[in-house]
């Protein structure tokens, strides 16, 4: 005689992560399946293997991995789960290169509500399907409350390098232009409006959004010109130029005036005081590029949604010290350094 | 939106520039003290120096509220934090100050304290409320400006008759500190350090207003321009106060006079006359003991007193010997005067307090202005 299994269907009213959907059982099983299968759907996750495997293209391939923490977990624009794809993507991206798969861990706190999960997994989703790139495999931990915050994704990516592309961080040389490519500080600010104790009022949403295409367009408008590309996410666009001045041994001067930036998010930035230029982004780039190239390279992101509002903000140059300098709008000159403490914590 | 722009204005600074270099007279030289950190951060954050003629020099005041508190103070405050029952609520820039033996806030919270960063008395206020069962402290500093919050705070918490929650009270008085430093041997006997004017505090004044200073015009015969913080503020507060030595002239002028009135915020002033009393003496770094210069608060609201209710002892601590902090502070020396400064001590690994907050005069010019000193040196 077979007896008919009841299986309880999952409550995303008002159902919560507890230990058992940790624990390797049945609880795990329909966790995974109900939710992330649903949310994730493709050829290799339905295999239900612990990996997938997936043939190797010719040629150079990139792989990176990154952790998301951000708190709030929703947040004008985004959330942890659309965040988790696109900043993935992008570490893959900043190579030139074209991502194919991505990987997601999740470290679940019990008593997360299973229809916060459900938005995340949804938003993830929906995010990997309008980028092209499927997240083939994954893992769920679930850990005792206070030991986690909600949730905390953890995503890894592989992708591949056009021929005669070598982008890397050594490579800016002084004369090279450097491209921004759109409004800075949009995320962090967007994050922090929404923070428990400093709640206010703003219409600034998150930038977080997929680059891959946007650098297609740049690789064939010239890809030998790029010498290196970088998401200015945590420190901001700030952080990202002195990484790059240390590595490369140059300098790098720019002006105030050049930089897009919304009037919002100054008015936010000034009232916070922070100093946008250390603020969090998660759908900009800045491309460090041979001169002759630098026009053509901006006409194409101009011509692509996330790159209209690139812009030449500065170039490289010789400097023994690798300091950053900023000409203000004032007329005074600065140096740019590093982000000294946390301006802003948990922010991606 | 239109917002801080026009007074950050590239063309309007370059016509002030234009006109200081133009009257202030080339055989003199002008010394002016911006008593404010709010303002030594925008003379540094916008590169101001650069556009002052070489005979107009800036010297850095001690008007920044987190590097004045002397290390004793942060070490009671460590020291308080580590008790079990509390919960010590402090701004965030106050968590990197070093205490004595390399000791932090940041550091005793890493090793178990309950310390939490804040933005406000009322965030303080709302974890009181919703934990009971803790002791919530609030670490309050700042000068005149942060004061009226402070006191607001307390009545409130008098009111809803809360039990578990208390200050320790770091507030300090500008004008004690402005005539500190005028009567202090360094100016006065000894010449070490030139003052010609002073450059008033912007946020500060709005409470006070600019009443205060007629005192250390006329006494002292200083010039006192009260300027906002915005660096055209600043730049014509200079022409203003080149102008005044030009004339021979030692009056206090307002040029921030959209926010601030002669008699200040008398709504905020009372505020905290009710809450606060003077001490006989409160110390700063780099000052010392200054007489009538910080506030504590009065006997009916001894309850919501940190100081008394923990029992709280006076820690003396001393300053590490080599760091400069007390002389920058009184305007004697510059941070590049500094052994430490951009060898031990930068933003990430502080010796002294000057190089923590952004209005630090040490952070102020290793974060913004050091490219300078290389430029300098290379010519």
């Amino acid at each position: 005689m077979t007896v008919k299994t009841y299986k309880r269907k999952l409550d995303f009213k008002n159902g919560r992560v507890d230990l058992s959907h940790g624990s390797g059982g049945r609880a795990m099983t329909q966790l995974i399946a109900d939710i992330f299968h649903e949310a994730l759907d493709n050829a290799w996750l339905r295999r239900g293997n612990d990996q997938s495997a997936f043939d190797v293209i010719g040629g150079r391939m990139v792989m990176t991995t990154d952790g998301y923490v951000v708190s709030p977990i929703f947040f004008p624009g985004g959330d942890i789960g659309s965040l988790a794809v696109h900043g993935t993507i992008n570490d893959v991206a900043m190579a030139g290169a074209q991502p194919i798969y991505l990987a997601a861990g999740f470290i679940i706190e019990e008593g997360f509500a299973l229809a916060d999960l459900k938005r995340v997994a949804d938003s993830m989703g929906e995010a990997a399907r309008s980028a092209g790139v499927p997240i083939i495999t994954g893992d769920t931990k679930v850990v005792e409350r206070g030991k986690a915050d909600g949730v905390f994704i953890t995503t890894t990516g592989v992708g591949v390098v056009p021929d005669g592309l070598d982008l890397s961080s050594e490579k800016a040389r002084p004369g090279d232009k450097v491209i921004l490519s759109g409004t800075i500080g949009d995320h962090g600010v967007a994050v922090m409006s929404k923070r428990q104790n400093l709640t206010f009022e703003t219409t600034i949403v998150s930038d977080s959004a997929a680059l891959h295409q946007l650098v297609a367009a740049m690789v064939e408008a010239d890809g030998p010109a790029l010498r290196v590309m970088r998401d200015p996410t945590r420190g901001g666009l700030a952080a990202t130029l002195n990484e790059l001045a240390h590595q490369s041994k140059v300098g790098f001067r720019f002006s105030e005036d050049a930089l897009p930036i919304k009037p919002e998010v100054a008015a936010a930035c000034d009232l916070l005081g922070l100093d946008p230029l250390y603020v969090a982004n998660e759908g900009k780039l800045v491309a460090i590029v041979a001169p002759e190239a630098a026009e053509d390279i901006l006409a194409a992101m101009q011509a692509h949604p996330f790159g209209r509002d690139a812009a030449i903000i500065g170039e490289a140059v010789a400097d023994d010290h690798h300091f950053v300098q900023m000409t203000t709008s004032f007329g005074g000159g600065r140096i740019v350094d590093w982000l000294s403490g946390e301006q802003l914590p948990r922010i991606c | 939106m239109r917002h801080a722009d026009e007074y950050r204005d590239g063309r309007l600074a370059r016509a002030l520039a234009a006109r200081v270099a133009q009257e202030a007279n080339p055989a003199a030289s002008y010394h002016f003290m911006e008593f404010c950190g709010g303002h030594t951060h925008a003379i540094s954050r916008y590169g101001i120096q650069d556009l002052l003629p070489d005979n107009v020099r800036m010297i850095h005041g001690p008007g920044c509220p987190v590097c004045v508190l002397p290390i004793g103070r942060i070490d009671a405050a460590i020291k308080l934090a580590e008790r079990p029952e509390v919960t010590l609520c402090t701004y965030g820039d106050l968590m990197r100050v070093p205490g004595s033996h390399g000791t932090s806030l940041l550091k005793a919270k890493a090793a178990g304290a309950n310390i939490r960063m804040v933005y406000s008395t009322t965030d303080a206020l709302r974890i009181a409320e919703a934990e009971p069962e803790r002791e919530v402290v609030f670490f309050a500093i700042g000068f005149e400006t942060t004061t009226p919050p402070t006191a607001l705070a307390i009545r409130i918490a008098a009111a809803k008759k809360l039990k578990n929650f208390t200050i320790f009270c770091n507030h300090v008085l500008t004008p004690s500190a402005i005539q500190n430093i005028l009567e202090s041997p360094d100016v006065r006997e000894l010449g070490r350090v030139r003052i010609d004017g002073f450059i008033g505090p912007a946020h500060v004044s709005t409470v006070i207003g600019s009443q205060p200073y007629a005192f250390f015009a006329e006494e002292f015969e200083k010039p006192v321009v009260i300027a906002g913080f915005e660096p055209l503020d600043v730049m014509q507060a200079v022409l203003m106060l080149v102008r005044q030595v030009n004339d021979g002239r030692c009056d206090v002028e307002n040029q921030y006079a959209r926010a601030v009135k002669p008699e200040g915020n008398e709504k905020a002033k009372a505020e905290v006359a009710e809450i606060f009393e003077l001490r006989k003496s409160f110390e700063w770094r780099g000052l010392g003991l200054v007489p009538y210069s910080g506030l504590r608060l009065k006997e009916a609201y001894a309850e919501f007193d940190a100081e008394r209710r923990f029992a709280m002892e006076d820690i003396q601590a001393e300053d590490n010997p080599a760091c400069e902090c007390g002389a920058i502070l009184r305007g004697v020396k510059k941070p590049t005067d500094c052994k430490l400064f951009g060898t031990v001590c930068t933003p990430e690994t502080p010796m002294g307090s000057c190089m923590v907050s952004s209005e630090g005069a040490c952070a102020a010019h290793w974060t913004y202005g050091r490219f300078r000193d290389h430029v300098r040196a290379a010519s």
